[in-house]
């Protein structure tokens, strides 16, 4: 196995994980962990490909990761601060019981 | 082989982060993942990505969960199941998509490259690449993380005033 196999299966089982652990936790920062866990997952395909690839000189894969680094820190921002405000709606940050997008 | 130890222990960190019953516990877990993916980083040449994925996880977004579980009362030791109701599903639907992520690798001749010498990243090129080529891009992250956390403000505050 090559080590670009290698870390794009890596990134595949860091994926899988996150993606497991959005998809079957009742909490909702569970889900959140899972979402950050997937984006690390594709922010370590752009190095590996980086890394690998043909053309490493103009550095566009660690840019691209710097970028999304970047988005996911606003993303985790911004849904930590809906959690916080569906607990206050509902006493609970279950997402089994979020059945409705009334307020 | 340090790429393997590390590769195992980013793994084992994520697997028992949603395993864990207990959210702090979870939360520490993925601490570790994200640590672990951080070395990952730096074995593969990108030390600005490595550092930059230490301040940013493991400084900025753990500690913002745990706050979250903070203010969040009763959440971090749940009293009934941690699994949701359709966990059987959800378990088969990420096996199938790892099946075929796998596959996918597996076939690719991209995953046979091999490329010996290592390329650079050094702090310069990418302090340069940010300020010439790529400065809109800059310039627009810079203007979203404002406004997400101008906007994640106003969420978490809102409900406070309407209350009173």
């Amino acid at each position: 196995m090559t080590p670009l196999a290698g870390c794009l299966l890596l990134a595949a089982l860091l994926f899988t994980i996150g993606l497991a652990g959005a998809l079957m936790r009742r909490n909702a920062i569970m889900v959140l962990i899972g979402i950050e866990l997937m984006l690390n997952a594709a922010n370590l395909n752009f190095i590996a490909f980086w890394r690998y690839g043909p053309h490493p000189e103009a550095l566009t894969g660690v840019l691209f990761a710097i970028f999304s680094i970047g988005v996911a820190a606003a993303e985790a921002a911004v849904g930590l601060a809906l959690i916080i405000s569906l607990y206050r709606h509902l006493k609970s940050a279950n997402i089994d019981e979020v059945t409705s997008m009334h307020g | 082989m340090l790429f393997t130890i590390f590769a195992i222990l980013t793994v084992a960190g994520a697997v028992a982060a949603f395993s864990l019953r207990n959210l702090i516990h979870s939360v520490l877990a993925i601490t570790v993942a994200f640590a672990g993916l951080a070395v990952v980083y730096l074995l593969l040449g990108a030390q600005f990505i490595g550092l930059a994925q230490i301040l940013v996880y493991v400084g900025a977004v753990v500690i913002l969960i745990v706050f979250a579980v903070l203010l969040t009362k009763n959440s971090s030791t749940p009293a009934g199941p941690i699994l949701s109701s359709s966990w059987l599903a959800s378990g088969a639907i990420a096996l199938a998509v790892f099946a075929v992520m796998a596959w996918a690798i597996h076939q690719s001749p991209a995953s046979r490259i091999h490329t010996p010498t290592q390329p650079e990243a050094t702090m310069q090129q990418i302090g340069s690449a940010l300020m010439l080529r790529y400065a809109l891009p800059l310039e627009i992250v810079g203007l979203l993380l404002t406004t997400a956390l101008i906007g994640a403000v106003t969420i978490a505050v809102r409900e406070q005033k309407e209350q009173r």
